[in-house]
């Protein structure tokens, strides 16, 4: 492989065969002008951080709508919003948080580390990067645009389900091809990703030697490739069967509506773990780093991770156990997830491991990393009760579906991403944020978010319905206990925004190279901040650099 | 890409960009594949109605000692203002035994409108053993203004029904055929034959 010879595309684009001189001084040279420099960009860190900046908005935007929820829902009665609109914020509140905070915010922290992990120059299709975000804000534009149209946004859940969702107006269209751009950008992101990692690691960084984040994202990027493009089909038919009369779900026509479902699912599943398993990628870089150990039982992790993504494609239809499915099948859907809980205790059990007796602090990365191990698992719990048919039909639809999923989600995937945040902000800006206010806002969030989402389990126990602006009295004193702890989470984000624009903008203390002292592989030998393009020449790779060199073990 | 200078770097990726390329496109296919295979799926196992036979003839057929209850259930979608409902809500019918059950629809408004019935039975397994002779479900319904009608459906249930089968629903749910109004305005027929959905469910 010719990594050595690969010249930074940024330049190679109007500099084409005039790239003699770039190898020796062209570390800081970036692209002139607001537009060279971000809507041409080819760089990954640039690319990196609009990933980053985009689903930080997006986050806010859906934050947004999360908190007219909880307002309509702090008390018993219909007080502020429509039903109707109600039941769009909840839809899109989905749709956001999912597609465009969670997602990619994962992307972006691919574009930013994985080729500083694995000693490649760029990403291996510069050009295709650039694209696949840029897609992005269009695909949001037109979705945010079906609030103001006529017959308003997505109403009907994020899972679309037909026919309820085929009964919305003409503002359909938008949704569907929101969607189809955000799959087309989901997809291409995934195929740079699996490019980069599978041909342009530095020599000696073997498969088995990878960062665990690089591992993570590498099945993640197969995940989305696999299921992405079974989404689009099932909004395609979703979309004929609205506008042009075909009948894929329409009963009257002899479609069938739980078919969407099992379509719907066998994407949606896969999907709940594209969304965390770059977190578990991320909590093993930042334990080992804390821990002052290496992570314990690193193939184990490798192999859990591959098992996970494994099942999640047999599993889909616990999302319908009340959907009416012959015996065997509950019986082999509920078998089937309940096995996923054998992977995912391995890697709480390695975390635990790993700071066991290993020499811990406690700075803010860390604690956003213990905050997951710990309340990923309350989430994780609470879905293994959901696994279980028969009392499924108790659970299912009612708040303990929200808090189990919220769980997973929000101190899961959220907190690794505020982790990951804390964890790399001085590597990627050269300075330090404030760890006072960085530890502020994680004790305001752990504590905020389970005031927020506790109590839901209890509403769900006792038959709250999700998905409903109004509910009956005797939901009335934890619905508001729980709007409490949205409005105090909500709030303790934007500390989280404070502490960024802090670190890039005003922050005077320098971080060093490897800036945490546990720190190990290879982004850490760059300077912080690295430069504009790193590891033009592939490192040299000594086991002292690495996290994990035994590939045996 | 294109750039001469990065055939190099380019072509390892190419390979491998293609293979996902084309992981993705089989992928778009399998979404619309999971249509047939869903069909397939139900008739195996008798899912959405899907077991339910239909013969022109029942013939001879052995009668069993064995009973079960079968439930008559009927659903008017919102897009058809029908009155429908079953006339007795359950019955109690030896295995092997050709039953009659009645349904009762009424079209409270003043025009003619269509509706196409579309059925289920639960438990899914149970529909394997269904056999209908005759049902208003064969063909697109037409009731006039402030008509109401008494629509029957000829069914025996095969005796090798297995034993833990005890109870059967039989769901009915009217839908509004839109393309069948306008006939049913002007002909003032009470039934068309159904081509279109041919082969659906029958």
């Amino acid at each position: 492989m010719s990594i050595a010879s690969t010249p930074d595309m940024t330049h190679s684009t109007d500099q084409a065969g005039d790239h003699a001189h770039n190898h020796d001084d062209h570390h800081d040279h970036k692209p002139s002008g607001i537009l060279n420099r971000w809507l041409f960009t080819t760089n990954h860190k640039d690319i990196g951080t609009l990933y980053l900046a985009f689903s930080l908005l997006m986050f806010f935007i859906g934050g947004a709508m999360a908190m007219v929820i909880r307002a309509e829902l702090f008390m018993p009665g219909l007080q502020l919003v429509e039903p109707e609109f109600f039941n769009q914020m909840t839809t899109m509140h989905a749709l956001i948080m999912v597609f465009g905070a969670v997602m990619p915010a994962w992307v972006g922290f691919a574009n930013w580390m994985i080729p500083m992990m694995i000693g490649a120059p760029d990403m291996a299709l510069p050009r295709l990067n650039n694209w696949s975000f840029w897609i992005l804000p269009f695909a949001f534009t037109m979705l945010l645009s079906t609030l103001f149209m006529d017959s308003g946004g997505p109403a009907a859940g994020w899972t679309l389900y037909p026919p309820l969702s085929l009964q919305g107006g003409q503002s359909f269209a938008f949704v569907v091809f929101a969607v189809h751009m955000m799959g087309i950008s989901s997809i291409m992101g995934s195929i740079n990703i699996i490019a980069t990692i599978l041909n342009m690691r530095a020599p000696g960084m073997v498969l088995l030697r990878m960062p665990l984040f690089v591992w993570t994202w590498l099945i993640t990027a197969f995940l989305l490739i696999a299921v992405m493009p079974v989404l689009a089909g099932a909004v395609t038919m979703l979309l004929t069967d609205h506008f042009f009369g075909t009948s894929f779900f329409n009963a009257a026509g002899g479609g069938d509506p739980v078919m969407f479902q099992h379509i719907f699912w066998f994407f949606g599943h896969p999907e709940v773990y594209i969304m965390i398993l770059p977190a578990f990628g991320v909590v093993s870089e930042i334990i080992p780093t804390f821990a002052r150990k290496p992570l314990f039982g690193y193939s184990a992790m490798v192999y859990a991770t591959a098992s996970i993504a494994f099942l999640s494609f047999i599993v889909w239809a616990h999302h319908m156990f009340t959907v009416g499915m012959p015996l065997t099948g509950e019986l082999f859907f509920m078998y089937a997830t309940m096995l996923i809980a054998v992977p995912t205790g391995v890697k709480v059990f390695n975390w635990v491991s790993t700071m066991w007796k290993g020499s811990m602090t406690f700075e803010t990365p860390m604690l956003f990393a213990i905050g997951f191990v710990v309340l990923f698992t309350i989430g994780g719990l609470s879905g293994l009760m959901l696994a279980i048919a028969s009392v499924d039909l108790q659970y299912h639809d009612t708040y303990f579906v929200v808090a189990h999923f919220h769980y997973v989600l929000v101190p899961g995937s959220v907190f690794a991403l505020m982790a990951g945040t804390y964890y790399w902000l001085p590597k990627w800006t050269g300075h330090m944020y404030s760890e006072k206010w960085g530890k502020i806002h994680f004790w305001l969030s752990a504590i905020s978010v389970n005031i927020l989402f506790f109590p839901q389990h209890y509403l769900g126990l006792a038959g709250m319905p999700r998905r409903i602006p109004d509910y009956s009295t005797q939901f009335a004193d934890f619905n508001m206990i729980s709007s409490i702890g949205g409005f105090l989470f909500g709030s303790s984000q934007l500390i989280f925004l404070g502490v960024i624009i802090h670190c890039v903008y005003k922050s005077r203390q320098k971080a060093s190279g490897q800036a945490w002292e546990g720190a190990r592989g290879l982004e850490w030998i760059l300077s912080s901040p690295p430069p504009y393009h790193s590891f033009n020449t592939p490192p040299v790779i000594d086991s002292s650099t690495l996290a994990h060199v035994d590939e045996a073990h | 890409m294109s750039n001469g200078n990065q055939g190099q770097s380019t072509t390892p990726h190419r390979k491998l960009v293609r293979k996902l390329v084309l992981l993705a496109v089989g992928m778009f296919g399998f979404g619309f594949a999971m249509w047939p295979l869903y069909g397939v799926f139900c008739d195996l196992t008798g899912l959405g109605g899907r077991g339910v036979k239909v013969v022109e003839n029942a013939g001879l057929l052995e009668k069993s000692d064995r009973k079960v209850k079968i439930r008559f259930d009927a659903t008017v979608n919102s897009g058809l203002p029908w009155v429908f409902q079953a006339k007795e809500k359950s019955a109690t019918v030896s295995l092997g035994e050709m039953n009659e059950a009645i349904y009762l629809a009424m079209n409270p408004n003043e025009n003619a409108m269509a509706g196409q019935a579309i059925y289920n039975v639960t438990p899914p397994e149970a529909s394997l053993y269904f056999v209908k002779t005759e049902c208003f479900c064969f063909t697109q319904q037409i009731l006039q203004g402030n008509e109401s009608r008494e629509m029957p459906v000829y069914y025996f249930i095969q005796p090798d029904l297995p034993e833990r089968i005890k109870e059967i629903t039989l769901s009915y749910t009217f839908f509004r055929s839109e393309n069948a109004d306008a006939v049913a305005l002007s002909t003032g027929v009470n039934s068309i034959p159904d081509t279109t959905l041919d082969g659906i469910q029958k």
